[in-house]
């Protein structure tokens, strides 16, 4: 009998797994454990099984995804710190049957991007905006971003996010469901298997009511995780998601059909 | 002969940009250029022409709106006035990195800060000296009249789609509020989204099928990289300078003194050249269309024609008059005049100034 080599077992039968061609093949630059990755690769899933790879354009914002134009293999542009929101409201006003989404960190699309967001959200564009929440600043080195946990440590909150001086976690995603621009909002994780089938499906959601033409923003939440600026190991860093992060920013569908989801 | 009509400045610009096959106008009322966009709402661009006209939050978000679409390869524009233009700075640094054409209007007031609502020339600075962080220029070209708010604004684009760069076109307060005979250019159509997508390449509008998907973005952290990159612009600047040079003479030809002056204080400046005529006193007008890049050689020659000195006529603290002395370099006399802060100075001011600091005794 004849011995199995590798490119016996590497036949397009036997792979359970094939990466998106819309993934390029470098290197992320992302800290292991971190959710970026996984996120940067649903929406390219999505694009490609939507047939929109020629018809996709993208914007990345500030932030440790600054380079996600480096990985997400569409045509893409670089925005400045927290305008995202306003190129790709342009882009879709003047390309109106191109798929059109951003995607930004808090910092970039809760602190200096507010008025970006808001406005974008509430002229209801008919974009897709990606928002991965991990309450820090990742790339500057781990400082205190709007979505900060009170008394979560910060090397601008060192001795915990006091509320008093310091001001309240932004809910950004809950503000945005109110406003009557958004026809999808949603907040999700991918932190898990199942988790990221849940936040798949709903970024597919997200691009299918674009190209189906429905009105106004699909705007998807990713609470993560930042290992490194949290200051703790991967694994640990997912449970003290879970056991933080989510009572305060509550997974799942705020808004579906431009219809607020009643609380249960 | 084209459509005549009487319009104001800020108007003509509007007319002009629905004409000149504009695809998008992203802007922010601001006085005193708010008719800008009033025109352009009341117009219905979008049925005459297919023109996408819309009212941003703020002066940042419309740069950035141009931003994303100046990167489809569509032609974008925006107005504003100074304070408006100076929260576009990081937009234009950014786009001026990322090598996005686009067109933006500054109708100049009083500064600095929120100064008043009076025609000024005190933005000369920021336009010609980059504006934003890091190294880059941007060409600047400074009507005179409500005709040229019409005609510079197909110039503007032809320049920004040639060099990849955005375009200010520089007036002020004056310009953009007085009416005057217009003589409008016919429409030119906007182009098709096939025609943008063959005829600009480096747009994000869709990867297409079988080529290399595009970015469009300022950074490169490799410093090396981005050196190469800035060798790049500085190429396209340099040509900018050698082939996009723009300019009026009058009276030059036996002048004895020359004024220097651009927009509303080149109009001023031509009834002192009566005036200094009327008293038998040789004074020529040089006037400067494109700020940057600024009309050297001209000035060259008329030092070595061997004038006898330059009286640099702004409505400002004298700004201009530092790029008219690295020209000149102490070979004749340079002098400013200018009222600022929102008042125009008089033709006889302007003569009264040329005597003491220029002809003197």
């Amino acid at each position: 009998m004849a011995e199995i080599t590798l490119q016996d077992i590497i036949k397009p039968e036997n792979q359970v797994y094939v990466k998106t061609k819309l993934m390029t093949d470098k290197n992320l630059s992302y800290c292991p454990g971190c959710g970026h990755g996984t996120a940067h690769r649903l929406i390219m899933e999505v694009v490609e099984e939507l047939g929109q790879e020629n018809d996709a354009i993208g914007i990345a914002p500030v932030g440790c995804s600054v380079l996600a134009y480096e990985f997400m293999n569409v045509d893409m542009q670089e925005a400045a710190h927290g305008r995202a929101p306003a190129l790709a409201t342009a882009v879709k006003r003047l390309w109106p049957n191109k798929l059109v989404f951003s995607y930004q960190g808090d910092g970039d699309l809760a602190a200096i991007g507010t008025a970006e967001t808001i406005h974008a959200c509430n002229r209801g564009e008919q974009i897709v905006m990606v928002f991965i929440n991990n309450g820090i600043y990742g790339m500057t080195g781990g400082q205190m971003a709007p979505t900060t946990l009170p008394g979560m440590k910060t090397s601008t909150s060192p001795y915990g996010r006091d509320l008093q001086s310091m001001g309240n976690p932004l809910k950004m995603t809950e503000l945005v469901a109110q406003l009557p621009g958004t026809y999808y909002v949603t907040r999700q994780a991918v932190h898990t298997p199942s988790a990221v089938r849940k936040a798949k499906r709903c970024i597919r959601k997200a691009f299918q009511n674009q190209l189906d033409g429905k009105p106004g923003v699909s705007f998807i939440e990713i609470v993560s995780n930042c290992n490194s600026g949290w200051k703790m190991e991967p694994v640990a860093s997912n449970i003290w998601m879970e056991e933080n992060m989510f009572p305060y920013y509550e997974l799942g569908d705020l808004k579906v059909d431009g219809q607020l989801v009643e609380k249960k | 002969m084209g459509e005549l009509r009487l319009m104001k400045g800020n108007e003509a610009l509007a007319e002009a940009a629905i004409r000149a096959g504009v695809d998008g106008y992203f802007g922010y009322p601001i006085t005193p250029q708010s008719e800008v966009i009033e025109y352009l709402m009341a117009e219905k661009p979008f049925e005459r022409t297919g023109m996408v006209v819309l009212q941003a939050e703020s002066e940042v978000a419309s740069i950035n709106m141009l931003y994303g679409g100046g990167g489809t390869g569509k032609k974008v524009m925006t107005s504003s006035s100074s304070p408006g233009i100076s929260l576009m700075q990081e937009g234009l640094s950014y786009m001026a990195g990322a090598e996005i054409p686009c067109v933006v209007a500054n109708v100049v007031r009083g500064g600095p800060g929120l100064g008043d609502i009076q025609p000024a020339q005190s933005d000369y600075f920021q336009s010609v000296k980059g504006g934003g962080h890091g190294d880059y220029r941007l060409p600047v070209l400074a009507p005179a009249s409500v005709q040229e708010m019409s005609d510079f604004v197909p110039l503007s684009f032809d320049l920004a789609f040639k060099y990849r760069t955005p375009v200010l076109i520089v007036s002020d307060g004056l310009i953009g509020q007085m009416m005057e005979k217009v003589e409008l250019f016919d429409t030119i159509p906007r182009l098709t989204d096939e025609e943008v997508i063959a005829r600009y390449p480096w747009a994000t509008n869709g990867k297409p099928k079988g080529k290399e998907r595009r970015i469009l973005t300022s950074l490169d952290l490799d410093p090396h990289k981005l050196e190469k990159h800035n060798f790049h612009l500085q190429d396209k600047y340099k040509q900018i300078r050698e082939e996009e040079v723009r300019y009026e003479m009058i009276d030059c030809d036996d002048a004895d003194y020359i004024i220097i002056a651009y927009g509303s204080s080149a109009r001023i400046s031509q009834k002192t050249l009566q005036l200094a005529r009327e008293e038998g006193i040789k004074v020529g007008l040089l006037r400067p269309i494109t700020l940057w890049p600024f009309p050297k050689q001209p000035i060259d020659d008329l030092v070595n024609k061997g004038v006898k000195g330059f009286l640099s006529v702004e409505m400002s603290a004298g700004q201009m008059v530092e790029d008219i002395r690295l020209t000149v370099r102490e070979r004749t006399k340079v002098e400013h005049f200018g009222r600022y802060g929102g008042v125009i100075h008089s033709p006889e001011e302007v003569l009264e100034a040329l005597k003491n600091k220029i002809i003197g005794d």
